[in-house]
């Protein structure tokens, strides 16, 4: 019988089995950034402990920094600090850190992909819910709180119990307008919020074939809204591909060792997994969430679900807490409810392929009066890819504001929120209530061309249509 | 440095309902602009326990029925969304010492363990028959009993489930296991020079 990436992954790291039965698993890149590591490094200097390996360890700043401004100080104190606070921590420690004078800063699960740190057969952890972004290499990803920031400092290794692994085939063509973030929408619709809870989610089938690796890393991203902690794709050409030339790919002879072992990471064919799911993907449409988790989704052309829809007596709960938040009615048509904001970035779709495939669209079009539309590039190496390509003035001449590099509106920690009960049209990844700066906002997740449309029209719409990307009607 | 074992939290609870109470609800990313846990005790459920001017609104964490609960109850899938540890700290830091819900999101779950405070599970119907004695009887002693994974209240007792490793993490005093994980530090080293990512460094 063979084995799965995540066993093997898993196997390759183990170190012992601890005291309570779990086992130490040796975290080979670690990635931090300014929210979640000063207290870990605080808990260091209380134990008198020093970080064990800072070369696996790298920092950037991603979560509070201003999109709009990029002089320090910033007007928002606590944000200076906390910027201030990573610095200390690097030099002092030895790590390595993309700061904001680097052209390298931006989002955390940007920046380790593009600078070919993250690579297959390795585990990664970050204090943050979507390093399962990672996982598009065939690495293992964990997410991970500040105690055990603490520990992969001190130690380079986590106390963790293996996960079950599910595989999800997507297989077919998917149809033009529908993207990777629609696939991982409808796959959290269909297992629900908690589905993935005790899996690591293996991706596979002909769609992942086909999906580019910043593809891949919209879908592996999202995992954790479904509740894996850990989603990869098996590593391929493709992967090895994105990998050649980049800053921490290895070079020559160690390439080609390397290409070597990567492979030997992937799933083996007679592996048997823990549950098993297909899906087709003719049967996934451009898909948007109309409540205030990720699961609450359906197709742009489907109607809101109405209390009665619930199966249990929660659900139904569930559906009418939704809706009194979000403001709409059970029954409704999704389509044509006005938006105010239109965000386009985060670690889900603030990549170069999403600002390429949307400018081509946007080209010529303008946003609706009506409408504040924001373009936070993922990284500061996206955001000069996209000025050389031309991408940055397409978005522009639209009526974008086009911004730094950060996380911004995705969990508003920075001056980027929604203002009392806006409605924001987001590429993001959440959805819940407030999380994007303010207490009655509400937000549709959606794909960043369905953005683009939402954008242009003032409403929720269908990118297909907006862009006429539906094939003609048969006879006409 | 030996850790206390948790066998037993006994103490007044409060019920706060609701399915996928995300991390966010726990605790809004904007109280996380602080560089130590410190404070966030205040801030638990800020958004949905106080009005835009600071008062309070309606919500069992501000029933006085409820203060000094130190067991929180509630739905499904407690804990979802960010990684964010502000969560339980939050929670923790609010007088909370151990939370009983139908299930629990993967990370909130493990730093619950991690900070020596049991996430438990019990039933849908189980959890509702204890939110009842509750309304009853606001004073009522909740205990959860980790070794014989029970739930004791009044003259009822009700069965919860916790992850073994977890479990034993807790009983056996384990539950923080940087001590462990630093005692490990040779075979650390062993594995490490076996990968060759792990000791690359940049151009």
């Amino acid at each position: 019988m063979g084995k799965s990436l995540f066993q093997k992954v898993w196997d390759a790291h183990s170190v012992r089995r601890l005291s309570n039965g779990q086992t130490q698993l040796l975290i080979g890149t670690h990635l931090i950034h300014e929210v979640t590591s000063p207290q870990a490094f605080g808990m260091l200097r209380d134990r008198g402990l020093k970080v064990k390996y800072p070369h696996r360890t790298f920092a950037t700043v991603d979560h509070i920094v201003p999109t709009n401004e990029s002089l320090e100080p910033y007007s928002d104190k606590l944000a200076q600090a906390m910027i201030e606070e990573l610095r200390k921590n690097c030099a002092e420690h030895g790590i390595e850190f993309f700061d904001t004078n680097t052209g390298k800063q931006g989002i955390v699960h940007i920046v380790g992909p593009e600078q070919g740190i993250t690579q297959p057969g390795t585990t990664i952890a970050c204090g943050d819910s979507h390093t399962s972004t990672h996982g598009a290499f065939g690495a293992i990803a964990f997410g991970i709180g500040t105690s055990q920031v603490r520990d992969v400092l001190a130690t380079q290794t986590m106390a963790l119990s293996p996960l079950k692994v599910r595989r999800i085939n997507v297989d077919g063509k998917l149809a033009p307008g529908v993207y990777a973030k629609d696939v991982i929408l409808h796959i959290i619709r269909l297992l629900g919020t908690k589905g993935g809870t005790g899996y690591a989610y293996e991706y596979a089938g002909e769609v992942f074939d086909n999906f580019s690796m910043e593809e891949r890393m919209t879908v592996c991203n999202m995992s954790i809204e479904g509740g894996a902690r850990v989603g990869y794709v098996n590593p391929d050409e493709t992967t090895f591909e994105y990998l050649k030339g980049r800053p921490y790919s290895p070079k020559g002879a160690a390439w080609d060792a390397a290409v070597e072992r990567w492979k030997n990471f992937a799933s083996d064919p007679d592996c048997a997994y823990d549950d098993v799911v297909n899906i087709r993907a003719e049967d996934i449409a451009p898909t948007v969430t109309w409540g205030i988790n990720p699961g609450q989704g359906i197709f742009v052309d489907e109607n809101i679900p109405a209390p009665a829809d619930g199966k249990t007596q929660s659900e139904r709960e569930g559906i009418s807490e939704a809706l009194e938040h979000m403001k709409f009615q059970g029954g409704e048509p999704i389509k044509g409810k006005k938006i105010d904001v239109a965000f386009f970035g985060s670690c889900t779709n603030g990549r170069l392929s999403d600002l390429k495939e949307v400018a081509q669209y946007l080209k010529g079009r303008k946003v609706h009066p009506d409408v504040q539309a924001i373009c936070v590039p993922g990284s500061q190496v996206v955001a000069k890819m996209a000025e050389d390509l031309g991408l940055a003035q397409i978005f522009r001449d639209a009526g974008f504001e086009w911004r730094g590099a950060g996380c911004s509106m995705c969990l508003a920690m920075n001056p980027d929120k929604l203002v009392g009960d806006q409605l924001c049209a987001s590429s993001s990844n959440r959805n819940f209530k407030g999380r994007q700066g303010s207490v009655t906002g509400r937000t549709i997740l959606m794909s960043p061309l369905m953005v683009a449309a939402a954008a242009i029209t003032g409403e929720v719409s269908d990118a297909r249509e907006v862009f006429g990307l539906l094939p003609e009607p048969v006879g006409a | 440095m030996a850790l206390p074992k948790i066998n037993q939290i006994a103490g007044r609870a409060v019920y706060v309902p609701g399915d996928d109470i995300d991390t966010d609800r726990i605790i809004p990313a904007r109280f996380m602009k602080c560089v130590t846990f410190d404070g966030l005790g205040e801030y638990v459920f800020y958004d949905v326990r106080k009005n835009e001017d600071g008062t309070d609104r309606k919500h069992p964490l501000n029933d006085p029925k409820f203060s000094g609960a130190t067991i929180l109850i509630s739905g499904n899938n407690f804990g979802c969304g960010s990684s964010r540890e502000h969560a339980p700290q939050a929670i923790y830091r609010a007088g909370f010492r151990a939370v009983i819900a139908e299930s629990f999101a993967e990370i909130f779950f493990g730093n619950s363990t991690q900070l020596g405070m049991p996430c438990v599970s019990a039933t849908h119907d189980d959890i509702q028959a204890l939110v009842r004695a509750l309304q009853a009887d606001p004073d009522m002693t909740v205990m959860i009993d980790l070794e014989m994974q029970r739930i004791h209240f009044g003259d009822v007792s009700i069965s919860c489930e916790i992850r073994e490793t977890n479990r034993q993490a807790l009983v056996g005093g384990y539950w923080d296991p940087i001590q462990d994980l630093i005692n490990g530090e040779e075979q650390v080293e062993a594995v490490a020079n076996d990968l060759a990512y792990f000791r690359a460094t940049a151009d």
